[in-house]
């Protein structure tokens, strides 16, 4: 079981106004099964929090740790599901989901062997030879999920990975990504600006802040555990518990906006 | 399931094949009350053209030494293609022409995508490259044709290298902006899939480039082909170029014009051929994903 540290890290972006920060002195540890979801307007640094861990950038100070050795550069064992797909639209599903395991050498009857137990998780069964840019966004979104998994990365990063779907496919997404999680026990980091989502599917949420980017608030939630252990979304989402978290969170993000205006 | 998953995996299903009705929807021609798509408003009126020319012609209004009837240039088709002209049938025109734009174009990709490569990716071949291309490209092949046949002579290498020069800086230019213009994303996305340096080159640079590549190629062929006859014009003894330059000479006048008809059309063919070798190799283009 893998751990991610993030230790003490701030973020200048070169050019920005001095003295404000991307990200200032965020820690942060993603242990073993845990769903972080890290929740912010745009501009609190949640995106560059994410691309520092799958090792796009680099911090200003500070260091990033996975099973204490640092992170320097992107690497298959930080797996990223980018919000536009990011697939490759001149190979069909089945090839875009192998194509980490073609990346590492693997014989094609292999990869394609994995790649087709991946597309069962996703339920994309049936859809191996299709064009990718045949697909709807929802099912696209799903053949990302699908080759992010493929690679058996250690942890799997999740950027606003249904920010651009509509609200019904988005919450069969969110519990398709419960269900998931819920199978391959893999810790998993993903970033939203989308308050619900990210109340229902963390275990752990922090809150960030926007200039300079900070957690600005920790909370541990069961929602989403409660949901990959079979209770419906339906009745977590209208339960008493979860509308008030959420609007709790709402109101330590209204009060934080009137902090940062004043 | 429930009755919402159902409902959404329908709606999926239809999304994978994209029907005929909404291609339909996107092109503005076939708007109902449309009954003219662009492509017979086209053909109607190359047919009317046809019609003014052969009315004029039959009506004898224009002296066929100026204006020579379409039938008088379709028997002399038969006659250039069965028996020739200048020694050479219509067919060694045209292969001869052919020939050398073909040459020029292998040696053009074989050379030019590797440079345009080099240039998207290398801040350095950028900086040495990039004038070089831009200081000839601009200027009129004929321009350089004197320059080239003092070097080079009046044979071949000269009419190859003259449109090996004018095809090489399109397919270069465009291969550079192709490569520069991969996505960010979809870089990331490899690489946090464990992509080396040359397997981005290979596996993500070069495919993303290649409808960009194929329209460099699309416009260097236009150019290739036009330079190809003026080549011909100046220094040769067969071509389509040479066919019509010599029978201007004599005023063969319908010699002329079939001559230019069979320029025109063969530039046609090569612009739809390469369009949809555009269409197979790149469909994802035609559907707004880039």
């Amino acid at each position: 079981m893998s751990r991610l540290v993030i230790d003490q890290v701030t973020v200048h972006y070169p050019g920005s106004a001095r003295g404000v920060a991307a990200l200032e002195d965020v820690s942060l540890v993603i242990g073993p099964e845990q769903l972080v979801v890290a929740l912010g307007p745009s501009g609190c640094g949640k995106t560059t929090l994410l691309n520092l861990i799958a090792g796009f950038l680099q911090p200003t100070s500070g260091r990033i740790l996975l099973d204490d050795r640092l992170v320097s550069g992107p690497s298959a064992e930080r797996g990223v599901v980018f919000q536009d797909d990011a697939l490759l639209p001149w190979l069909n599903v089945l090839d875009n989901v192998a194509f980490g395991l073609q990346l590492r050498g693997m014989s094609r009857a292999e990869r394609e062997a994995t790649a087709h137990r991946t597309l069962q998780l996703v339920d994309l069964v049936g859809f191996e030879q299709n064009p990718i840019w045949q697909l709807s966004g929802g099912m696209r979104q799903r053949v990302g999920l699908a080759r992010g998994l493929a690679a058996d990365p250690r942890v799997l990063l999740l950027d606003e990975p249904f920010a651009a779907l509509d609200a019904f496919t988005r919450e069969q997404m969110q519990e398709l990504l419960l269900r998931l999680w819920r199978k391959i026990r893999k810790q998993i980091f993903l970033i939203t600006h989308d308050l619900e989502e990210a109340v229902f599917l963390a275990t752990d949420l922090i809150l960030l802040s926007p200039r300079p980017g900070r957690v600005a608030e920790r909370m541990q939630l069961d929602f989403g555990l409660r949901h990959s252990q079979g209770e419906s979304a339906r009745s977590i989402k209208s339960g008493r518990r979860f509308i008030e978290t959420r609007e709790y969170v709402l109101s330590l993000v209204f009060a934080q906006r009137e902090v940062s205006t004043t | 399931m429930t009755p919402i998953e159902i409902g959404i995996v329908d709606d999926s299903l239809s999304a994978a094949v994209p029907s005929a009705a909404s291609r339909r929807a996107a092109n503005p021609a076939a708007l109902p009350g449309n009954l003219l798509t662009v492509n017979t408003i086209s053909m109607l009126t190359l047919v009317v053209l046809l019609a003014a020319w052969w009315a004029t012609t039959t009506a004898g209004l224009i002296a066929p030494l100026f204006l020579p009837s379409p039938q008088s240039v379709l028997g002399k088709f038969w006659l250039v293609a069965t028996k020739g002209f200048m020694d050479s049938t219509l067919w060694q025109h045209l292969a001869a022409s052919l020939g050398r734009v073909l040459c020029a174009l292998v040696a053009a990709i074989v050379l030019a995508i590797p440079t345009g490569i080099a240039i998207g990716l290398s801040r350095v071949a950028h900086g040495i490259l990039d004038p070089l291309i831009e200081l000839y490209r601009p200027v009129p092949p004929l321009a350089y044709l004197p320059l080239i046949v003092i070097w080079f002579g009046i044979g071949e290498l000269s009419k190859v290298l003259l449109i090996f020069l004018a095809i090489y800086a399109p397919i270069a230019i465009a291969t550079a902006g192709g490569v520069r213009q991969v996505s960010q994303n979809r870089l990331r996305a490899a690489q946090s899939l464990g992509a080396t340096r040359f397997q981005l080159l290979r596996y993500v640079v070069l495919p993303s480039a290649v409808p960009d590549i194929l329209t460099g190629i699309r416009i260097g062929l236009g150019t290739g082909w036009s330079t190809l006859v003026a080549a011909e014009l100046v220094a040769a003894t067969s071509g389509l170029g040479f066919m019509v330059q010599s029978a201007a000479q004599f005023l063969v006048t319908d010699v002329v014009i079939l001559g230019i008809a069979v320029i025109a059309i063969i530039a046609f063919a090569l612009e739809l051929s390469l369009r949809a070798l555009s269409r197979r190799l790149a469909p994802w283009r035609e559907q707004g994903i880039s």
